[in-house]
């Protein structure tokens, strides 16, 4: 470090365009149309008339030098020099010759970089950060989406579903993956153990009692020393006071489990968008490749490949086929924990004989 | 593709060198070698190529012998701390081991400090292959070479680097023109679509929105002391392909108010080409408004007044319909997920407001900060905006960020009989106004 430490240019968001696409600087707002040639292809003519071919990469999110270079050398050579990334972390790499449009897919895909993710696709999991680099995580969301995206790689190499699928993983019960048509998220289900010692010097009490969102804990006197002490008849075992508490250890390796959750939509297509729902729970979070999760999804899948109509998402599907079908053609069972009970519940409850037999 | 044979193994996401440069030996890690078979590419060989070769190879050793061990154990091992650059309060999220051996010596000493710099992306995404090469040569000078694009909030995550070597980063890379983002209570880094620069759906200019909100905001990005985090996320249309209703404070969705542009010989030529089954079943059926016919003569009819601008239509016939010419924002605001009162979509405040002048756009900043400084004046310690909606009501945030009420915030009028409505006559009176312009 320098001995006169160096003020911060406060230059925040850099500006796009100084790494944008000549095309799409020429062509910026004045776009007429697109389609999708094949899975993993976008094609969009822009009213001049010019054409893009965009071909979306999947990764790994995570990147070194080697595939930084590795991929910056195929874009150099066979595209223009210029990508982008979507929010799923797939590149997307534009070239204005058709021509180099399947130079360019095979060039990635010999370089082991599958080529896909776009239209009615299974596209790349959103995650978190996990056991890499998170301070609170219950598993690791590198290893679940590498292990998913393995099984589920020819959904993401082509556009077989009735409409997209995002998903996303997350480590704890924040759920920092956000919604999804399915999710993968850690559910604890004991409470937190407390390491009276620490809670003193670690935690401010004040604000973890304020955390809790059922008012469960409550500052105590444990061997003599000013600790917190948790109501376990009302904890619900959500975390949410490990991250200003980490004494209160609530990742634990048998009962930190993963639950999925379905149904969750972004877009306001067709419908509002709407939050995911919870499906199954209890499942063992069973590095390194936690078969049991991929089972159900994939079973959640092939269901509603099967039976929803083009371009349900999994919400609209299951919106129009009711959750009693859900449960029946999916084979999963039904729980009390299903019927949800936090504030504002009753509006998730049947108030009709609307009632399929 | 798939588990074949690379035609070329030393380019191939597969690829370990062969010479191992690194002096500390690999730990055993028999868990996460199980993750780099099959056809995805794995993180875990990406990790092991950092380890063999990189300029911080050994940290990467000790970084996978510490991963390996959560996997045995299914516990994490970081704990948090106060790193930060000088100048600046937030940005880092520091990482120190809490892997100790009996004699409270870290397990894994080489990787004992592993800190995240948090830095901006450019609207929209867009990266030059000189620039995605320059980051990643900066970030291997200082730090473990591992870079993650992007984080869930929309953040580059420089992954890996000790209390020292930020500043060094931080400073290189802020000399050629990145910025940190947000980490804590403060405002978050930003997301915008591709949008207009590639995009037919785009009904704003996202860049600029992005860029003109978050660079209005950096003290308050850069120095944490809002009562929690506050995202925008900018998307060009109602597709929403940024997730900002659900998951940002302050959404801003392009859209139009005049009517969709339909071309009917192109509509012709769709239901010729996919059939008037599919056409009724896909389209005019899943509109949600039951705006749409399809005429005996294959064209379409719209109802534009009952168009709710969901973009289904837009999105299957994507050279017949398109968006119309009186674009626009919606600005909805207090999305936000579990923590601590339960999920919250944003909502609408503004219905629709132009963004065509500099004067169009400088409201847009003095409605958010007219926002933000509300929410901190009356916001509990680590209250998302939307839960302090919840909690004192829209009509009482409205009323202190100055904005009038307005039927298209509602899904439903109120049904609660509760509620003292002695002022009545003149808030009728005010509507009146309004209407009478």
């Amino acid at each position: 470090m320098s001995e006169q430490p160096r003020f911060p240019t406060e230059s925040g968001v850099p500006d796009g365009f100084q790494y944008m696409h000549p095309a799409y600087i020429k062509n910026f707002g004045n776009w007429a149309y697109h389609d999708r040639p094949r899975p993993g292809v976008l094609h969009h003519v822009a009213k001049s008339g010019d054409e893009v071919w965009t071909v979306r990469v999947g990764t790994q999110r995570q990147l070194g030098p080697y595939e930084i270079n590795l991929l910056c050398d195929i874009i150099d050579q066979y595209a223009d020099g210029y990508v982008r990334f979507t929010i799923r972390s797939n590149m997307e790499v534009s070239v204005t010759d058709e021509a180099k449009v399947q130079p360019l897919i095979d060039a990635f895909e010999d370089a082991g970089y599958p080529v896909g993710g776009t239209g009615n696709s299974l596209t790349m999991i959103s995650h978190t950060q996990g056991w890499l680099h998170c301070d609170i995580p219950g598993t690791d969301a590198s290893g679940v989406v590498k292990a998913l995206m393995d099984e589920l790689h020819n959904e993401f190499r082509s556009e077989d579903m009735p409409n997209r699928v995002h998903m996303t993983t997350s480590c704890c019960q924040i759920n920092c993956g956000g919604q999804g048509d399915i999710a993968i998220n850690v559910q604890h289900t004991k409470p937190p153990k407390i390491n009276h010692d620490l809670v003193a010097n670690v935690c401010e009490r004040p604000s973890v009692v304020a955390r809790c969102p059922v008012a469960a804990i409550r500052p105590a006197i444990v061997n003599g020393k000013p600790s917190l002490e948790v109501d376990e008849k009302k904890c619900i075992c959500c975390g949410a006071c490990f991250p200003p508490c980490p004494p209160m250890q609530i990742n634990d390796p048998e009962h930190s489990k993963l639950a999925i959750w379905v149904g969750g939509k972004h877009s306001n297509a067709r419908s509002k968008p709407m939050f995911h729902k919870l499906v199954a729970a209890g499942i063992p979070n069973n590095p390194p490749r936690w078969p049991e999760v991929t089972e159900i999804v994939k079973n959640i899948l092939s269901t509603y490949k099967a039976d929803a109509k083009n371009w349900e998402r999994i919400g609209d599907w299951i919106e129009r086929i009711g959750w009693p079908r859900f449960f029946e053609l999916t084979e999963l069972p039904f729980t009390k924990f299903h019927i949800d009970n936090w504030t504002g519940a009753r509006k998730s409850l049947n108030a009709s004989t609307h009632i399929r037999f | 593709m798939a588990e074949q044979t690379p035609k070329n193994p030393e380019k191939h996401s597969t690829y370990l060198p062969r010479e191992k440069k690194s002096s500390k030996p690999l730990h055993d890690t028999p868990m996460l070698d199980q993750l780099e078979s099959g056809p995805w590419p794995s993180f875990v060989t990406g990790l092991k190529r950092l380890a063999y070769e990189g300029k911080h190879a050994n940290m990467m050793v000790d970084l996978l012998g510490q991963l390996e061990h959560s996997y045995k154990t299914r516990l994490g091992y970081w704990k948090g701390g106060t790193v930060s650059v000088f100048g600046y309060g937030g940005g880092i999220i520091p990482r120190f081991t809490e892997l100790m051996d009996d004699d409270g010596k870290p397990m894994f000493p080489e990787s004992k400090e592993f800190h995240t710099v948090r830095v901006q992306p450019p609207a929209g995404n867009h990266y030059s292959t000189d620039m995605l090469r320059q980051l990643s040569n900066s970030w291997n000078k200082y730090g473990s070479g591992l870079i993650a694009f992007h984080g869930q909030t929309g953040n580059i995550m420089f992954i890996g680097t000790t209390t020292d070597n930020t500043q060094s980063f931080f400073d290189e890379i802020n000399s050629y023109g990145w910025d940190l983002g947000g980490a804590g209570p403060c405002v978050r880094t930003g997301m915008s679509c591709v949008g207009a620069a590639r995009c037919e759906q785009s009904c704003a200019n996202e860049q600029k929105i992005h860029r003109l909100l978050v660079n209005n905001f950096l003290d308050d990005m850069h120095r944490p002391a809002l009562p929690y985090k506050f995202k925008f996320k900018v998307s060009g249309c109602p597709n929403d392909c940024m997730n900002s209703i659900q998951r940002s404070d302050l959404a801003v969705i392009g859209t139009w108010r005049d009517d969709m542009k339909v071309d009917q010989e192109e509509v012709k030529k769709f239901v010729a080409d996919k059939g008037r089954k599919y056409v009724i079943d896909s389209v005019i059926n899943m509109c949600p408004t039951s705006a749409l016919s399809l005429n005996d003569d294959d064209t379409l009819d719209v109802d534009n007044r009952n168009c709710v601008r969901c973009m289904h239509c837009i999105n299957v016939m994507t050279r017949a319909l398109s968006t119309g010419d009186d674009k626009g924002v919606t600005l909805l605001l207090g999305g936000k997920r579990t923590l601590k009162i339960g999920d919250t979509m944003g909502t609408v405040i503004v219905p629709f407001m132009k963004l065509d002048t500099e004067e169009d756009y400088e409201k847009l900043v003095e409605l958010a900060e007219e926002i933000i400084d509300f929410w901190a004046e009356n916001a509990l310690e680590h209250e998302r905006v939307g839960e302090t909606i919840d909690r004192i009501g829209l009509v009482n945030f409205l009323e202190g960020i100055g904005l009038d009420v307005d039927p298209n915030m509602i899904s439903a009028a109120r049904q609660s009989s509760y509620v003292r409505m002695d002022t009545w006559d003149e808030e009728a009176g005010k509507w009146k106004a309004r209407q009478a312009g």
